[in-house]
């Protein structure tokens, strides 16, 4: 099936296009709007971009599997993202990624059963004070304890 | 000492307009519309402000590398890709006072030139992001950016480029590939990017701390920052402080000041009544320092740099007396390795050895020769790359192992 973009957001690529000296710039802005939309970029999404931007496929692919943000597949509603960089990792972030993967039943890169979660591990996330720290979605936790943690799920669900 | 990137941090509502304004805040913009452009680089110059990046190189002097009168117009980069483990300064003052940031860009744009400015901000930072796409809205609703700011005749446009998770383009030429719309593969120099970066364009690209310093600089004068700090290491710099201490966060000091002092006046000394056992005093690429060489240093570019080490982006990594080292090391290998953009052999082979060698001494498979293979590899890894990333790991493994050796020793023997 051919992907398409809402048409508030084709709008809003249209208007990132325009901001820069060249099209191809607008690569980056045009794989978060698909990821915003759907979650992830498919195979569909990612030949969209590339007659939008009128770019070969090989080159959005290459964008796409270089930066770690977007996803390739379709994640749980909620993407927990443990840092286990050396900041968290001083303060206790092997024993939050324990608890989040007793506690969800699933194991780094898993996705819970009713597809609520899917856990990652991530590099430093520039929150270091707040150490141990994850990022669900786009949003910040830190300074994590187990209470907190489950508070923070409960919230999500 | 004046608070120079941080008087607004306490202020209520410091990120909107109002509140800025209600500061004292675009006072500069003015000033610098009565001042030639060169008069702008020479004030900076004569601050002694050094990118605060990591690399320190003195400001007004990058500026000064753009070519005059070419046909193709220079473009201002700014780098709020802040990803350098232990480092979270520029986040500060992009939540706290995002307007600091885009009056600095419009002094750094009228003195080079430039009617174009990036703000690269890693992906991650989705919060700053909006925080700072608000305050960009409100400067060009109120005339601060545009196409005649202030009806003075300055155009400038600011877009803001949110990365995708790559510490890579936190590298100057990985950051402009990466808005060309590439992979963020850092370019070989010369050509440098003053010369030839974005679109072929002279490129200036400054760190979100060294703009945040200019308003201050245009406002109070150039000795009066000057007057900050050592003969060499001039103003005030943000240092992040993380890891084994009670008050873990941002805080501005002159630059200069004791390491020990910071750590325990700043900082509230390391936590739990801890040892202090050793300190990564600029951000995870830095050399460490064991607790000895850290109690007579003092944190500027100088000093830190006799003492073996960087002040680098001032990200400050403390340990105390249970820290594994052997276990650090590994961690800080993984980053690298994962970071690592895969370009450069030595690089990526390097930094994929080092971790796999780090993971089975870690695992109990450690082999009597591997200390003498890491130290070889790193030695391989320095100088030979196109960016710094491979030194980047060859640093802390060189001083990690030379500094802590023993550790690294039992754990192999088991």
């Amino acid at each position: 099936m051919a992907f398409n973009l809402s048409i508030e957001r084709e709008g809003e690529l249209k208007a990132v296009i325009a901001r820069y000296p060249v099209t191809r710039s607008a690569l980056l802005p045009a794989l978060w709007l698909v990821q915003d939309e759907t979650g992830f970029v498919s195979d569909e999404a990612v030949a969209y971009v590339a007659k939008t931007l009128d770019l070969p496929e090989a080159d959005v692919y290459g964008a796409l599997t270089f930066y770690t943000m977007f996803n390739r597949r379709k994640l749980g509603r909620h993407h927990i993202q443990v840092c286990t960089n050396i900041c968290c990792w001083l303060r206790g972030s092997e024993d939050v990624l324990k608890y989040l993967k007793a506690k969800l039943n699933i194991d780094v890169g898993g996705t819970t059963k009713d597809g609520a979660f899917t856990l990652s591990t991530v590099e430093c996330l520039g929150a270091c004070g707040g150490a141990p720290m994850m990022m669900v979605d786009l949003e910040y936790y830190e300074d994590l304890t187990p209470v907190k943690i489950d508070e923070i799920l409960k919230n999500l669900k | 000492m004046d608070q120079i990137l941080t008087h607004n941090f306490k202020v209520m509502n410091a990120a909107r307009l109002n509140a800025y304004l209600g500061r004292d805040g675009y006072r500069s913009i003015q000033k610098i519309f009565g001042m030639q452009p060169e008069a702008v680089i020479n004030e900076v110059k004569a601050s002694g402000l050094r990118g605060r990046g990591g690399a320190g190189f003195p400001t007004g002097t990058k500026w000064g590398f753009v070519p005059k009168n070419l046909p193709l117009q220079p473009v201002l980069c700014i780098n709020a890709d802040e990803s350098e483990p232990g480092t979270f300064k520029d986040r500060a003052i992009m939540e706290r006072d995002p307007h600091l940031l885009i009056e600095g860009i419009i002094i750094a744009a009228y003195a080079i030139g430039a009617h174009e400015a990036f703000i690269y901000i890693r992906g991650e930072y989705f919060r700053p992001y909006l925080i700072l796409q608000a305050a960009v809205a409100e400067a060009y609703e109120t005339g601060f950016l545009g196409n005649n700011i202030l009806n003075r005749g300055f155009k400038l446009d600011v877009t803001i480029h949110r990365g995708g998770g790559a510490y890579i383009c936190g590298e100057e030429t990985g950051l402009i590939t990466s808005i060309e719309g590439f992979r963020g593969y850092p370019r070989l120099k010369p050509p440098f990017p003053a010369v030839k970066g974005l679109y072929g364009r002279p490129t200036v690209v400054n760190n979100v701390e060294t703009l945040a310093a200019l308003p201050y600089i245009i406002n109070e004068g150039a000795a009066k920052y000057a007057s900050v700090g050592t003969e060499k290491s001039k103003g005030s710099k943000l240092m992040s402080v993380a890891g084994h201490v009670n008050k873990p966060g941002v805080y501005e000091i002159p630059l200069g000041m004791p390491l020990i002092t910071f750590l325990n006046e700043y900082a509230g000394g390391v936590w739990k009544n801890r040892k202090l056992k050793a300190v990564i005093p600029g951000g995870s690429s830095v050399p460490v320092m064991t607790a000895v060489e850290a109690r007579d240093t003092l944190l500027d570019y100088e000093s830190t740099a006799q003492h073996g080490t960087m002040l680098g982006s001032g990200g400050m990594i403390v340990m105390d007396e249970t820290a594994d080292m052997v276990m650090a090391l590994k961690v800080l290998s993984d980053f690298y390795h994962h970071e690592s953009c895969g370009q450069c052999t030595p690089c990526r082979e390097g930094t994929g050895w080092i971790n796999k060698i780090l993971k089975r001494i870690i695992d109990g498979q450690g082999q009597k020769d591997d200390l003498e293979m890491l130290l070889k590899i790193a030695d391989n890894m320095v100088g030979r790359t196109i960016c710094v990333l491979a030194d980047a790991l060859a640093m802390p493994v060189k001083s990690f192992i030379t500094k802590f050796r023993k550790e690294f020793e039992d754990r192999i023997k088991g």
